[in-house]
């Protein structure tokens, strides 16, 4: 989780999305969405596979034409027809976008070319952006021959290319092993340290927790939510979020503490049960007895401020899994 | 302009890494255009002889029009060697190859009954026989449509006799004479013109020509299909997300597709001219026709992909569509010897109209490839302006 209060909170934003909606026949997709995202800012759109985050993200970069609603990019307005204003803008779509027929260079240079630079500067800048991707040594390969998570890392350096002012990544981690995975989200720390704005949807709570200054929290195409980490977690501050390390019969334990007051959700993890709990303290000693008559041995207790997990619980009463 | 540019150089490296261009746009046509000139050649390029038994058992005056009028003009021609029969019955053995004339060719047998020129001054029905040599197809055809011609004609001045008869007696003595010269009218020369070698294209020029249009269908689709495959790849959004107008994508698969076609069409002209002795005709004239005949593809195929949902349909769509038109339009066989509805057909086709134009070109001056290039021209304009329609709504969801 990165320092939050960021020292941007005052500054224009660079983006502002301002009451956007968007409908495919019957469905709405998107239900007066509203956000702004200040220079160095992440911001983060949390919400579940369906939610109406790409939808959204479609609209801010000018890719989707809106039912209603305004786009501002650094105070301009961003239509699907505007070209001059997506130049700040750096997109990597979910999908994998790279010719794979082509080398992690000439991938480069030619969304380089797109973007108007002068050829010096994207002979300087291709380099740059491979050091910065970690794939230098493979810079003359065919993407057809990398790796999934190269192939997402060049994806994300396409991207960088041209020096945004705001950078726009929709899940950039889906099918991405766990250390290509950190790779990709550390490099996105680096980039909001620098001072660029970056949109990042997810549905994984951890990125969204470990990345973003500020979080939006979408279901259904409706904001439910929004703020920091904390702001949002004030939002079930009654619940505790309970870690009961244990052994035995789990699913039986499990069981017996579902029926006790204040129990909101049980949830059987890896070497233990996560609870989540109004108030801990008042219910915290008829979880262990319970637990004790069930024949479940608990080695340890740990309580835990309320995630995201759990805040996007309390507003649409499902998981982010569902 | 410059993204389109970027973006038709990104593809055409694309392409050129991508084998089955190859193979679409050089090696099957020229294959095919060799093994068909191979095997055609000897046979259209032949001079073509057709013998005919003759039985002219009516000697009456309407027959000799034909027989020494019609017949025999061709036979002077050298077109036409006739065999005189002394019967129907010895014609039509010497058709079936076992009369005691068997050594001959005999192609088709033209039959005049006892009495026909009498049945037909006094307005009777009459017949003229043809009996067709199944083996001989074309030099068959060919005696039908001579007298079938000859038939025709008579039966337009029957009607004049008639007319003539019944108001003055007396010209009765005319029928003959005017029969004659319905004999001399040009209806078999109709035919020569059909066949008339100064507008059409020797075989191996026309299959070379029909070949390469109708790989050419299948060039510019490489092009054309591959904005599906950017959407399919996911690469069109970052290709929307970029600061360029949209119809920068759509000018930048043109001007892909319009460098393939014009490419591959270059090379199959230079290398039949080379290989298999093509005559493609004035430079200029072939070069107006090879770019209105791409344009045309690009506008067909663009159209036919816009209907496509995903590169795979497109694929298919592109290749019915190619094979479709290409043998409706006559890339195979020259399909407007064939008569009827399916020559007139092949005029919806870009392919007929390319080779027509090679065609007037090959008989005639630069100026006469103009309605085949307006033509196709015209095919790129109306297919063109209804793929931009169905690609706009594409590219803006």
């Amino acid at each position: 989780m990165r320092s939050e209060g960021s020292a941007t909170d005052n500054s224009q934003p660079v983006l502002e999305c301002r009451d956007l909606r968007k409908s495919f026949g019957e469905l709405t997709a998107v239900d007066g969405v509203s956000f702004h995202i200040a220079a160095g800012e992440t911001y983060g759109l949390l919400g579940p596979n369906g939610a109406g985050k790409t939808t959204s993200i479609s609209m801010a970069v000018g890719l989707m034409r809106r039912d209603g609603g305004q786009v501002l990019l650094d105070g301009e307005p961003l239509d699907p027809g505007t070209t001059s204003l997506k130049a700040k803008i750096g997109l990597v779509p979910q999908d994998l976008a790279i010719y794979p027929d082509l080398t992690a260079r000439e991938n480069l240079r030619f969304f380089g070319r797109l973007y108007d630079m002068p050829r010096t500067e994207l002979r300087s800048r291709v380099d740059e952006v491979l050091e910065i991707i970690g794939l230098s040594d493979r810079a003359d390969d065919r993407a057809d021959t990398f790796s999934g998570g190269m192939k997402r890392r060049l994806n994300i350096g396409i991207g960088l290319l041209h020096a945004p002012r705001l950078l726009v990544l929709d899940e950039p981690t889906v099918g991405v092993d766990p250390q290509s995975r950190n790779a990709i989200l550390e490099s996105i720390e680096q980039l909001g340290s620098e001072g660029l704005a970056v949109l990042y949807t997810t549905h994984y709570m951890e990125e969204a927790e470990r990345l973003c200054d500020r979080i939006g929290i979408i279901d259904r195409g409706q904001l439910k939510a929004e703020g920091t980490r904390r702001e949002l977690a004030q939002i079930v501050r009654e619940h505790d979020r309970v870690r009961l390390s244990a052994s035995g019969s789990l699913h039986t334990g499990a069981e017996a503490i579902e029926g006790i007051a204040g129990v909101q959700q049980v949830d059987i993890v890896d070497g233990g049960i996560d609870v989540l709990v109004e108030q801990a303290g008042n219910s915290l000693m008829a979880m262990l007895s319970a637990l004790d008559e069930a024949g479940v041995s608990i080695t340890g207790v740990e309580i835990d401020e309320p995630n995201l997990e759990a805040v996007f619980l309390h507003l649409t009463g499902r998981s982010l899994r569902d | 302009m410059r993204s389109a540019l970027v973006i038709a150089g990104k593809d055409l490296r694309q392409r050129a890494r991508d084998r089955s261009v190859y193979v679409f746009a050089i090696v099957a046509p020229l294959g095919l255009a060799a093994i068909f000139g191979f095997v055609f050649n000897p046979i259209s390029d032949a001079d073509f002889t057709a013998t005919f038994a003759v039985a002219n058992v009516d000697q009456g005056p309407l027959a000799s029009p034909l027989v020494d009028g019609v017949l025999g003009g061709l036979e002077e021609d050298g077109n036409v060697n006739l065999v005189h029969a002394a019967s129907a019955e010895e014609a039509t053995r010497l058709v079936e190859g076992d009369g005691a004339r068997a050594d001959e060719d005999i192609d088709a047998a033209i039959i005049i009954p006892a009495g026909f020129s009498a049945r037909v001054q006094t307005g009777r029905p009459a017949e003229l026989r043809v009996v067709q040599n199944a083996n001989s197809s074309l030099a068959s055809t060919l005696a039908l449509a001579i007298v079938q011609e000859y038939a025709r004609q008579l039966d337009y001045v029957q009607g004049a006799l008639t007319t003539v008869v019944s108001s003055d007696p007396a010209r009765l003595v005319d029928a003959a004479a005017i029969a004659e010269r319905a004999g001399a009218t040009p209806g078999p020369v109709a035919v020569r013109d059909v066949s008339a070698s100064i507008k059409q294209l020797d075989s191996t020029t026309f299959y070379a020509a029909g070949l390469a249009t109708f790989f050419l269908f299948f060039t510019v689709q490489f092009g054309v299909n591959s904005l599906l495959e950017e959407r399919h790849a996911g690469t069109l959004s970052r290709l929307l997300a970029a600061p360029m107008p949209r119809s920068s994508i759509i000018l930048g698969k043109a001007i892909t597709a319009f460098g393939l076609g014009v490419v591959s069409m270059l090379i199959m002209i230079v290398a039949t001219s080379f290989i298999l002795g093509a005559d493609w005709g004035n430079p200029i004239g072939v070069a107006l026709l090879v770019v209105a005949a791409t344009a045309s593809a690009i506008g067909v195929m663009a159209m036919v992909s816009a209907l496509a949902r995903t590169s795979e349909q497109g694929a298919v769509f592109s290749a019915i569509a190619a094979v479709v038109l290409g043998i409706l339009g006559g890339t195979f066989f020259p399909i407007n010897q064939a008569g009827g509805v399916l020559a007139g057909l092949r005029f919806v086709t870009p392919h007929a109209w390319f080779l027509q134009g090679l065609g007037d070109l090959a008989g005639g001056a630069l100026g006469d490839i103009v309605p085949a290039v307006t033509a196709l021209l015209v095919f790129t304009a109306l297919t063109s302006g209804i793929a931009l329609v169905l690609l706009r709504r594409r590219l803006n969801p």
